[in-house]
């Protein structure tokens, strides 16, 4: 019992030092732990959004979107197959998540299966698909009527690659705004999280990620006059952003849907002031594809308007005076020097594979994240000196050790939480508390047992050591139950209430180092050097 | 230094004196909680319901009536005003937006722009902003998480005792859960995902204070085979009774800076931990002792001799 082994008191000595010096930065200014030399730890303890203030944004893609995208995609290339072997249909159209084709003659079933047959894709890439395909098609034969579904795999992986690229582009719409450390993570199935340290109004942020910014150029068909007018086949009705008919109604153009170029091949874009104007314009520059491509329908299309369609609005259609074969234009029309800049931004960072929408917002002034942690701060302080102050009337000396066990536990939370770069949040903080008077615990049980057992007329020596080794297999069974209740909640919840499960589930462990193994060597060190007849709790 | 002792050693309540009282008033306290949680329901915070959250300073005290008539002007429905902590600290509380054109952004931009236009000087501490779909999920996950920790207590316990005290323990942390829930209804403290983190505490907390009794009842049978089982589970209570008030004490106080400074989002939580701290240390002696008690002397006993026999010859000395 008085003996420890040498091994044992070297990693004792180590855990301390190590938790010191991995908390010790927690002192520092953020520049003089920068200055550190590189062999120390110079990380600080990351602070969750509701301390250091920020702005917590919970983005959901648009599934419905990505489907639908999809089958369109499927209906324009059927329309094109079947026009090209001369398959009549009667009806061509997107219906329930489904393309639904009504043949002319049932006859030419087996023509328009073949054909339809190829317009499907491996499910998740040529590469990793496998040759699965991502349509299925039900024939009625009889009745000449197809119906062309996506599979539940096949959604799914465009989901996820839609989510993927999302957060690339939101990713790159962050950096073009000048955010300070944003982090980007998918969370769940079709999710995004976007956290912004330091930002107290997203509004703008919000904006720029809430625009899909799918940029077509398109060839005009004409312009609605009559209300009840519908698009002819091949052809869509889009509104203007900006320019009003004569009742004081948006504009609407009826466009071809076939897209000429996108903003995919754009390579460049910048804000400016067009030199005629001098109103506010966006330059842009195509990349080599684009650049062919804008020639071609340029050059083709002298005299003819040209509609620029950003999100299902058309923001300009000018006529094509002359063809454009540098690869270069400029878009102006209807929006301020901001809306310009912002577009640029957009266009640059590329368009969203499908829109976005924001379903949790959590926004905290750097004012009251500061409120918080010097709260935080007080209330530790507070409840520490309270519990020590307890402990040492309680059991006096021994009280005292298990005072000085309770500091260096707090200074291993610290270090541990710097060192996995956890983020410490309010109810951390909460966490952390509840540690304090938890860790405790296990003094009072090891303090408790020694006192019984020195009062059943025990030596000091075999008291303590019977102390510990009886209250060993309590505090293991009470501390394992609290650990599971936290792994549980780190499991199920999210944001902030992770901090908690965090700070109690590394509270639980210091804890059992510091008082089955910190506080007994205190003890033993102790009943060395002074021999006692009797021990004084 | 004399040491300050709250209890005499030689400390004998007999707590099982009432055995009967004990677990009929915590079922009592359940069920009351259990219909509180129906009617009229918990407060449910922005997590649970979805909504739009506010927390503004004003430059000198708030002028409430401006503010609501302002807010009306918005028209987002259901909106509830409230002062807290300091008479220029407001939170502003809407509700959810979801079917509304723009949903619930537009109606965050909308206050954001009223407040700023407004109220010169008025800051704007923290917004939360909760969708109906995303407040459905986290409260699915809520209740999962409570579920799956009764099970993994009940699991735990079970293998690591008798089945009798796994029994007694479960039942006891189900009162107690359902009286943390009841503390949530008659205080009115906004129910979110913070108070579910406070109900696994108290969770956790209760069955750390069980499994310390109940380590000393078992050791106790062991020790003396032939003690009626009402006085064994006396003398274990009264054995333990200096740790389970000095545990308590420490972790009372401990919280309780959190609760009086903690500010709106968290002092509700502090609270409900500290109740639950007093509940789960009550529970252990009058409601988890007694079940042990209901669930046989025999059975009991066999059970304990039957597990201490290979320990027999083992190295604890």
């Amino acid at each position: 019992m008085l003996r420890f082994a040498p091994w044992k008191l070297a990693v004792i000595g180590l855990v301390c030092l190590l938790g010191l010096v991995f908390a010790a930065p927690n002192l520092l200014t953020r520049e003089q732990a920068a200055e550190l030399p590189g062999w120390l730890p110079n990380q600080k303890i990351n602070l969750g959004l509701d301390l250091r203030g920020g702005s917590y944004l919970l983005l959901e893609v648009d599934t419905g979107a990505v489907v639908e995208e999809r089958l369109q995609n499927l209906l324009e290339s059927a329309r094109s197959v079947l026009r090209e072997d001369r398959i009549g249909y009667t009806k061509l159209a997107v219906e329930g998540g489904q393309v639904v084709i009504q043949l002319r003659d049932p006859g030419q079933m087996q023509a328009a299966r073949q054909k339809l047959d190829e317009l499907a894709e491996p499910v998740g890439g040529a590469l990793l698909g496998g040759g699965r395909s991502d349509v299925v098609i039900e024939a009625d034969e009889a009745n000449g009527l197809i119906r062309m579904g996506l599979t539940e795999e096949s959604i799914q992986s465009r989901v996820q690659n839609a989510v993927g690229q999302s957060i690339e582009i939101v990713r790159r719409r962050l950096d073009e705004t000048g955010v300070v450390e944003p982090t980007i993570q998918r969370q769940g199935a079709d999710r995004v999280l976007v956290q912004l340290p330091g930002i107290d109004d997203p509004q703008r942020i919000k904006d720029l990620l809430g625009k899909t910014a799918k940029m077509t150029f398109h060839l005009v068909r004409g312009i609605v006059t009559a209300d009840d007018e519908r698009a002819p086949p091949g052809t869509m009705i889009v509104p203007s952003s900006h320019e009003l008919d004569s009742r004081g109604e948006p504009l609407r153009y009826i466009v071809s849907r076939k897209v000429e170029v996108s903003g995919e091949n754009l390579s460049n874009a910048n804000p400016g002031s067009d030199q005629r104007s001098g109103g506010p314009a966006v330059f842009f520059t195509f990349d080599n594809t684009g650049t062919r491509k804008f020639a071609r329908v340029t050059q083709d299309n002298v005299g003819r308007p040209f509609a620029i369609v950003l999100d299902d609005e058309v923001i300009t259609a000018p006529n094509i005076r002359e063809p454009i074969l540098g690869g270069s234009g400029q878009i102006s029309g209807g929006f301020t020097f901001q809306e310009a800049a912002d577009l640029a931004v957009l266009l640059r960072a590329g368009a969203l594979p499908a829109p976005l929408e924001i379903v949790e917002e959590r926004t905290v002034g750097p004012d009251l994240g500061a409120d918080a942690i010097a709260a935080g701060e007080i209330a530790t302080l507070i409840g520490g000196v309270l519990v020590i102050v307890y402990m040492v009337l309680m059991y006096g000396l021994f009280g005292l050790f298990s005072a000085v066990a309770l500091v260096i536990n707090l200074i291993l939370i610290l270090g541990i939480l710097s060192m996995l770069q956890a983020t410490l949040t309010l109810p951390g903080i909460a966490g952390i508390l509840l540690t304090i008077g938890m860790a405790v615990d296990s003094s009072v049980l090891i303090f408790e047992r020694i006192r019984e057992e020195g009062r059943l007329g025990k030596a000091p020596i075999s008291a303590m050591d019977a102390g510990f080794s009886r209250a060993f297999g309590t505090i293991i069974d009470s501390q394992a139950t609290t650990l599971l209740a936290m792994v549980l909640l780190f499991a199920f919840g999210s944001g902030p209430v992770r901090g908690f499960s965090v700070t109690i589930s590394i509270g639980i462990v210091t804890s059992l180092f510091t008082s089955i193994w910190l506080l007994r060597l205190f003890l033993v060190t102790w009943l060395r050097s002074r021999r006692p007849t009797t021990l004084p709790v | 230094m004399a040491l300050v002792r709250l209890i005499r050693d030689d400390t004998s309540i007999p707590f099982m004196a009432l055995r009967k009282a004990g677990p009929a008033l915590a079922g009592l306290l359940a069920l009351a909680s259990l219909v509180l949680f129906f009617v009229p329901g918990l407060n449910y915070g922005i997590d649970f319901r979805g909504g739009i959250v506010v927390e503004v300073r004003t430059d000198g005290p708030a002028d409430f009536a401006a503010m609501r008539s302002a807010l009306t002007g918005l028209d987002l429905g259901d909106v509830a005003l409230q002062e807290f902590g300091a008479p220029n600290e407001v939170l502003i509380r809407v509700e959810s937006q979801d079917g509304k054109p723009g949903g619930q952004e537009a109606a965050v931009e909308a206050l954001r722009n009223m407040l700023t236009a407004q109220f010169a000087g008025a800051d704007i501490r923290r917004v939360e902003s909760v969708g109906a779909e995303v407040s459905d999920e986290l409260f699915i996950d809520g209740v999962t998480a409570l579920l799956f920790a009764f099970v993994a207590m009940l699991v735990y316990i079970w293998f690591r005792f008798e089945w009798q005290f796994a029994v007694a323990a479960v039942g006891t942390l189900v009162l107690d859960a359902l009286i943390g829930v009841g503390f949530f209804a008659v205080t009115n403290i906004p129910f979110n995902l913070s108070s579910v983190a406070a109900l696994l505490t108290i969770i956790g907390y209760s069955i750390n204070d069980k499994v310390v009794v109940f380590d000393r009842v078992r050791e106790n049978l062991r020790k003396y085979k032939s003690m009626p089982l009402i006085d064994l589970l006396d003398k274990s209570v009264n054995d333990t009774l200096t740790r389970t008030i000095a545990t308590s004490l420490t972790t009372f106080i401990a919280i309780a800076p959190l609760a009086i400074i903690g500010g709106e989002s968290v002092a509700g939580f502090a609270m409900a931990m500290m109740f639950g701290v007093v509940v789960g240390t009550l529970s252990s002696i009058f409601v988890a002792a007694p079940l042990v008690h209901m669930m046989g002397d025999e059975q009991l006993r066999r059970g304990v001799q039957k597990e201490a026999e290979p320990e027999a010859g083992g190295a604890r000395p």
